[in-house]
């Protein structure tokens, strides 16, 4: 028997039960549209990681209390909060240390605790701004760049002056019509003197990156207390090929800023591109691990769904297959009709599955102001899962159809 | 121009049944459905197969039919053995030999006539430009030239009667089987089905009736009769006193 007719006679009899069709098609349109969208908005993130976003400067390196992805259970958090700070003490003796070696130190303390609202004339902001304590080298090692007014100075730190340095956000919402600088603002109760306004940098990960308010390290402190507070340090090596070098005595100066014996281990993190992206890669693939569970579970389900719903399409046409089988149908042109439909539903579910999950990623994607990707590995094994669901649970209705007594499924009213 | 009951020359024998037995078991009863019945049908053939319920009249018409092995026995089919044939085969011979006419129609109700004509020639393997010129012609012949593309919810019952003979057809059997094939009809349209059975005898295909009412069996030029899976009569023409008792028409 030719197969354009097979297709034409599986098309004719799923067109006949349309909706039952389709709700036993989204079973598998939603198994497979979880997985591919998540793999393409993944593929999407990993892809604009490897080629370009850079989680800090080019050639720097930063010491932490706590590592980039603190997801691990219980213990190992217990490990990491029982470290003692990163004291501004510390900090400045690594500075004193590293004075000469590095191009950039910047020393940070993030003020994730406070409100941070800016008013200016009545006109507020709204109490979601990000203060961070540091010094003349945050806007290279986090890849800012001034938009205009002047940056922080060592001075500005030593004297411990209120001066700040505001995202654009602010300038937005507070000086929509005149300079901002040189003008004073109230943040979070203490008055404070805009010297310099952000260039835009937009949003990462779906997080606008233009509300903070950096201000002096040692302002900072004194406005918001430096008791509990940790210091994160990044340091940016001269040129590339002196970049291990110096990471290695930043380790070096990091063990003596903290007092540590030879024989102890590093009481704090080590942060790197490499490092960031390591990290990143891991997270995703648990990401992935979990989609393909949860895929593999819709669609082992929607499988069942398959086989059940051929189950009693079997039943409804026993009839049919007897007349089909008394004018001449072999029992391997009705296994194959019927397998045909199955696979059908399964491929067509597919399809819708791998072109929702593809728009569906890829929005994702740009959102995150990310390359879009068409994920072809993905949509092909999708296409092939589905196949073989169609073929794994449509075979044994499909033989049992095959295998009715011609007499007694004529006979069948 | 012949009359009913004369008698042609016979052609070359198409079913050749020797002795054939059927059993069935029925949980733990076996029940013999036929017993021994021998039987052979010509070419050009004319037949009519006659009984009661439960005489075995279903089990041989299935039996010819290919539908069902024997038991026991000889049958062959244009000299071939049915008994010794798998599966593939008998569908085959299905197929190609056999034209099925039954009681309820049993057309595909989705499909278009031309698509329910079509079918035997799909699974015979025919590319479809000869396939669609065929249907069409058939059709034709059996007066539904204009009907090809209604379902068969769009025709009355002697036309889905008509489309059912015309798939019978479409592959040019050796033999057509008519089960009942006026059952469902009122009088006058069960009388142009036979009308039209009549025309396919006499342009020389083989026509085996199976039936219970007598006035379709009359139509044709041999009756067989069936009781308790044996073969009680076999004779030319039809016997119109053969609802008296046997005795009394033996002994005539």
């Amino acid at each position: 028997m030719l197969f354009g007719e097979i297709i034409k006679m599986a098309w004719s009899s799923l067109g006949a039960n349309k909706l039952r069709s389709v709700l036993t098609m989204l079973g598998i349109t939603i198994g497979v549209f979880s997985v591919i969208s998540v793999m393409t908005a993944i593929g999407a993130l990993q892809y604009s990681i490897e080629n370009g976003i850079s989680f800090l400067g080019s050639n720097i390196f930063q010491f932490a209390k706590y590592p980039a992805n603190v997801s691990a259970s219980g213990d190992v958090q217990e490990k990491f909060r029982n470290r003692h700070n990163i004291s501004y003490k510390e900090a400045l003796h690594y500075y004193r240390l590293m004075e000469g070696e590095a191009r950039e130190i910047c020393l940070k303390s993030f003020g994730y605790e406070v409100k941070g609202q800016a008013v200016y004339n009545g006109v507020k902001t709204t109490p979601s701004l990000l203060i961070v304590g540091t010094n003349r080298s945050f806007l290279t090692a986090n890849a800012y760049t001034l938009g205009y007014g002047r940056n922080l100075t060592d001075e500005d730190v030593d004297l411990s002056r209120r001066a700040i340095v505001v995202g654009k956000i602010i300038e937005k919402r507070l000086f929509p019509h005149e300079t901002p600088i040189g003008k004073v603002v109230r943040v979070s109760g203490h008055t404070y003197t805009i010297v310099g306004v952000l260039a835009e940098k937009g949003t990462a990960f779906g997080q606008s990156q233009d509300d903070l308010v950096i201000m002096p390290i040692t302002r900072f402190f004194e406005d918001y207390g430096e008791a509990k507070r940790t210091v994160n340090i990044a340091t940016q090596a001269f040129r590339q090929d002196t970049y291990n070098r110096t990471f290695d005595r930043g380790i070096g100066a990091m063990r003596i800023a903290r007092g540590l014996r030879p024989e102890q281990p590093n009481d704090f993190e080590i942060y790197s591109n490499d490092s960031l992206k390591s990290a990143f890669v891991s997270v995703v693939g648990y990401v992935r691990v979990g989609a393909f569970v949860i895929s593999f579970i819709a669609l082992v389900a929607a499988g069942i769904g398959i086989m059940n719903i051929m189950l009693v399409s079997v039943t409804e046409r026993t009839k049919e297959i007897g007349v089909r089988k008394s004018i001449g149908a072999r029992s391997r042109d009705i296994l194959r009709q019927f397998l045909t439909e199955a696979v059908f539903i399964s491929e067509a579910g597919g399809v819708l599955g791998i072109i929702l999950g593809i728009i569906v990623g890829d929005m994702l994607a740009a959102w995150l102001k990310m390359d879009l990707i068409f994920p072809y590995g993905w949509a092909i094994a999708g296409l092939l899962v589905c196949s073989a669901i169609g073929i794994g649970f449509g075979l044994y209705p499909a033989y049992r159809a095959a295998n009715l007594d011609p007499i007694e499924a004529l006979r069948y009213e | 121009m012949e009359t009913r009951n004369s008698i042609r020359p016979r052609g070359p024998v198409v079913i050749d049944i020797e002795n054939i037995t059927k059993d069935y078991v029925m949980g733990e009863e076996v029940v013999h459905a036929l017993r021994g019945v021998t039987l052979q049908i010509h070419r050009n053939e004319y037949i009519a197969i006659m009984g009661p319920s439960g005489s075995g009249k279903s089990t041989l018409m299935n039996m010819l039919g290919c539908l069902d092995t024997p038991t026991s026995g000889r049958y062959e089919f244009n000299g071939k053995n049915v008994a010794e044939m798998d599966d593939d085969e008998l569908a085959a011979v299905r197929n190609r030999e056999i034209g099925f006419v039954f009681q309820t129609f049993n057309l595909l109700p989705r499909s278009t006539s031309l698509r329910n004509v079509e079918l035997p020639l799909i699974y015979a393997g025919i590319e479809p430009e000869r396939r669609l010129e065929r249907a069409t012609q058939v059709l034709t012949d059996v007066g539904l030239g204009d009907r090809i593309h209604h379902k068969p919810n769009e025709l009355s019952g002697g036309q889905r009667q008509r489309v059912a003979i015309a798939r019978a057809l479409v592959n040019g059997p050796s033999i057509v089987l008519a089960d009942e094939p006026t059952g469902n009809l009122d009088s006058k349209t069960g009388e142009e089905i036979m009308d039209l059975l009549e025309h396919l005898y006499e342009r020389g295909n083989t026509i085996i009736l199976v039936t219970h009412e007598r006035d379709i069996a009359a139509h044709a030029r041999r009756t067989v009769h069936l009781r308790d899976g044996l073969i009680e009569m076999d004779h030319a023409g039809f016997i119109p006193e053969l609802d008296l008792p046997i005795a009394e028409i033996t002994s005539t």
